[in-house]
């Protein structure tokens, strides 16, 4: 057997990633004692380097490697750039809630190592089965870290929720992929590329079965309509900090599963998944704006949010063209961006004891720490795409790369929606500015590193919106390549 | 060829019968037996194929060593029957309807024309000296290193949450504070009461 080492650069971040955290894990067991800071430090430097060499790849030309089933292409490398500092940030807001309310602090940093290694696979995976994996890799440190906080039942209950539909998820990710496999006698995905443009003719039934279970998979893990109803219990039931990062660089990890599985590996059957997203979209449109409108607790109410806002990154993918796919990985990662600032606050200002849940807690927060305040209404006024803030522009990127592939009525119901959805954003912010404060000690931030983080987050919302022709053409140029 | 033609059918029947048995059967350690029976039936069937490196496999992991940790969680844990059966009551007529669905979509969609040419004839037999083991383990290797070592890493992601979720100091807990009671001195512990209140 002829056997050529495998070139092993373009897989650096990953292998930097798993280096680290076994070093992370002795640390951990030998000298957290002692230096109980050190496991949290250790952690980012793990991230914050593997962002490093990320930025690093950068251009790098894009490759193939492992016998096909790893990638480094621009779009892989954008991706895993903002899952690594989203997880930064994740780390820097919860570390005072990890301490305050004793989660084996150890644990959860090593978890949020696993699940970033995880997604990092994930998105160069370039085969069904590292794709697989990556996912698994990715999911399984999530579930154990919702049930960490062992004192509370309903995040017990919430884990195996997450668990159980995770699980059911998986199998039908497997299945389709068993039904591609045995039409397409392969799993890379370029050869099943090649090998459905031939086949897509003589059996197209297989293949449609085959691409409906992937999608349910995948759309699955995304969290969108039919497919939602896992979101908002577990939102709810996950302790604020664990909330914060499946909401986060999870949405970006499952974007990049849905972009390799339609777009790249099934180009050959985009009519058919083109007509299952319209009407995914639609419903989580719907869903989402409507319902999150009857909603007293905020992290309901931000998982029906997220529930809408996938439905719009649905929107770029259903387009089919380079610049409705950049417009998604925009939309994505502007999604991220205020995601992290929302649960972030809600994350700081839950205390020991304190889980902040309900709308009314944000009463009169203004007159408790404007600041804060300040951070909050700049990303609800994002997320209910208000012009000078990166919310707007992502929508419009999406919605004018729809009217450009002759979709009209698409984006008109997409605005309808937008409306409605602006309802309950700016309810959370009326609440801040105008309704009286319940308790009136002012609110201080002790941890520096939550104060840093909320700040930079929530100041990138409003300059991103200023300026976003950076990113935006970051985002068009992994595509036009 | 009529041999292998009958085991074929014969262990691929018993498969499908013990695993309907595994969740249809009211007692939960006959349904763990009934999914080693399916276990060695599957072993059977990739002897078939001369992976044997496979089938044993099977039998000394699942069977050996899998199940019988099962076994003994499931004997331990005292599952409550009754509950089990009523729900398997109440949530039948919906599961029937599901089943149908799914079997119909797939009898529909994966028809044996769509599967290419199915007659395809078993490959030519290896040569005595093969060794099935000796592939796999080439392969895992070399094309599929990158997989095998993520494979790796869900085993350690299992053992750190594992660990995470069961190794925990109880609040509550009786256990003696060791640091407390070596500092414990005379003064702390013992208190003379000169006046015993007590007079004649």
């Amino acid at each position: 057997m002829n056997f050529t080492a495998p070139d092993f650069l373009p897989a650096i971040g990953e292998m930097f990633t798993l280096g680290m955290i076994c070093v992370v894990m002795l640390a951990y067991l030998f000298f957290d004692k002692q230096n109980r800071g050190i496991t949290y430090f250790l952690t980012q430097i793990t991230l914050l380097g593997a962002a490093v060499i990320a930025i690093s790849l950068y251009g790098h030309p894009t490759e193939i490697t492992f016998d096909g089933s790893f990638i480094l292409d621009p779009e892989s490398l954008l991706l895993k750039i903002f899952i690594l500092l989203s997880s930064v940030f994740v780390l820097m807001y919860s570390r005072p809630y990890i301490r305050d309310n004793e989660i084996a602090h150890g644990e959860f940093y090593l978890l949020i190592l696993f699940s970033a290694l995880g997604m990092q696979v994930l998105v160069s995976a370039y085969s069904f089965l590292t794709l697989y994996l990556g996912l698994e890799v990715f999911s399984l440190p999530l579930y154990a870290m919702i049930a960490l906080r062992h004192n509370r039942p309903v995040c017990q209950e919430a884990a195996m929720k997450y668990f159980i539909m995770g699980a059911i998820a998986s199998g039908f990710l497997l299945y389709g992929m068993s039904l591609i496999y045995g039409a397409c006698q392969s799993l890379n995905l370029q050869e099943i590329v090649s090998m459905m443009s031939l086949s897509v003719d003589s059996q197209p039934m297989m293949l449609t079965v085959g691409l409906v279970f992937i999608a349910a998979g995948a759309l699955f893990k995304l969290g969108v309509a039919p497919f939602h109803m896992w979101v908002p219990d577990v939102y709810e039931g996950a302790p604020n900090a664990m909330t914060l990062f499946i909401s986060t660089a999870p949405k970006l990890a499952g974007f990049a599963l849905l972009l390799r599985l339609l777009v790249e590996a099934m180009p050959a059957l985009f009519p058919q998944w083109q007509y299952l997203l319209i009407a995914v979209a639609v419903l989580s449109m719907a869903v989402g704006n409507i319902i999150a409108i009857a909603q007293d607790n905020i992290k309901r109410m931000l998982a029906y949010s997220s529930i809408a806002n996938m439905g719009y990154m649905l929107l770029g993918l259903i387009a089919g063209t380079p610049r409705g796919y950049g417009s998604a990985t925009f939309y994505i990662i502007a999604y991220v961006i205020m995601s992290l600032g929302a649960f972030g606050i809600i994350t700081i200002l839950s205390r020991k004891g304190f889980e902040l849940e309900k709308i009314n807690d944000f009463k009169g927060l203004n007159s408790r720490n404007p600041w804060l305040a300040l951070m909050m209404l700049l990303i609800m006024f994002s997320m209910a795409g208000v012009p000078p803030s990166v919310g707007f522009f992502a929508k419009v990127g999406v919605l004018e790369s729809l009217v450009r592939a002759d979709i009209v009525w698409l984006p008109a119901l997409a605005l309808v929606f937008a409306i409605i959805g602006a309802y309950y954003y700016l309810r959370v912010v009326k609440v801040m500015y105008f309704d009286e404060p319940i308790e009136k000690t002012p609110v201080i931030l002790e941890s520096f590193d939550a104060q840093l983080a909320i700040s930079i987050n929530g100041l990138a919302v409003f300059f991103l919106g200023l300026f976003p022709t950076t990113m935006i053409e970051l985002c068009q140029k992994a595509f036009l390549a | 060829m009529i041999i292998q033609k009958l085991v074929f059918y014969v262990f691929s029947a018993l498969l499908i019968g013990s695993s309907t048995m595994v969740i249809v059967s009211r007692q939960s350690v006959r349904a763990a037996f009934f999914l080693i029976v399916a276990f060695c039936a599957s072993a059977v069937l990739w002897m078939l194929l001369e992976a044997e490196f496979l089938a044993l496999l099977l039998i000394f992991v699942y069977v050996g060593a899998v199940m019988t940790l099962f076994m003994f969680v499931v004997m331990m844990l005292n599952l409550d029957k009754e509950a089990v059966q009523e729900k398997f009551v109440r949530y039948l007529p919906f599961a029937v309807v599901v089943v149908a669905l799914m079997v119909g979509v797939l009898v529909f969609a994966v028809k044996p024309g769509h599967l290419g040419d199915l007659s395809v004839a078993m490959k030519a037999h290896h040569a005595a000296d093969y060794s099935n083991t000796k592939v796999l383990g080439m392969l895992l290797y070399t094309r599929y290193v990158y997989a095998f070592e993520l494979a790796a890493v869900i085993l350690l992601i299992a053992i750190v949450a594992s660990i995470g979720l069961t190794h925990r100091e109880k609040s509550n807990n009786k256990r003696q504070r060791v640091v407390a009671q070596l500092e414990a001195n005379k003064a702390d512990r013992l208190v003379v009461i000169t006046d015993m209140g007590v007079n004649e």
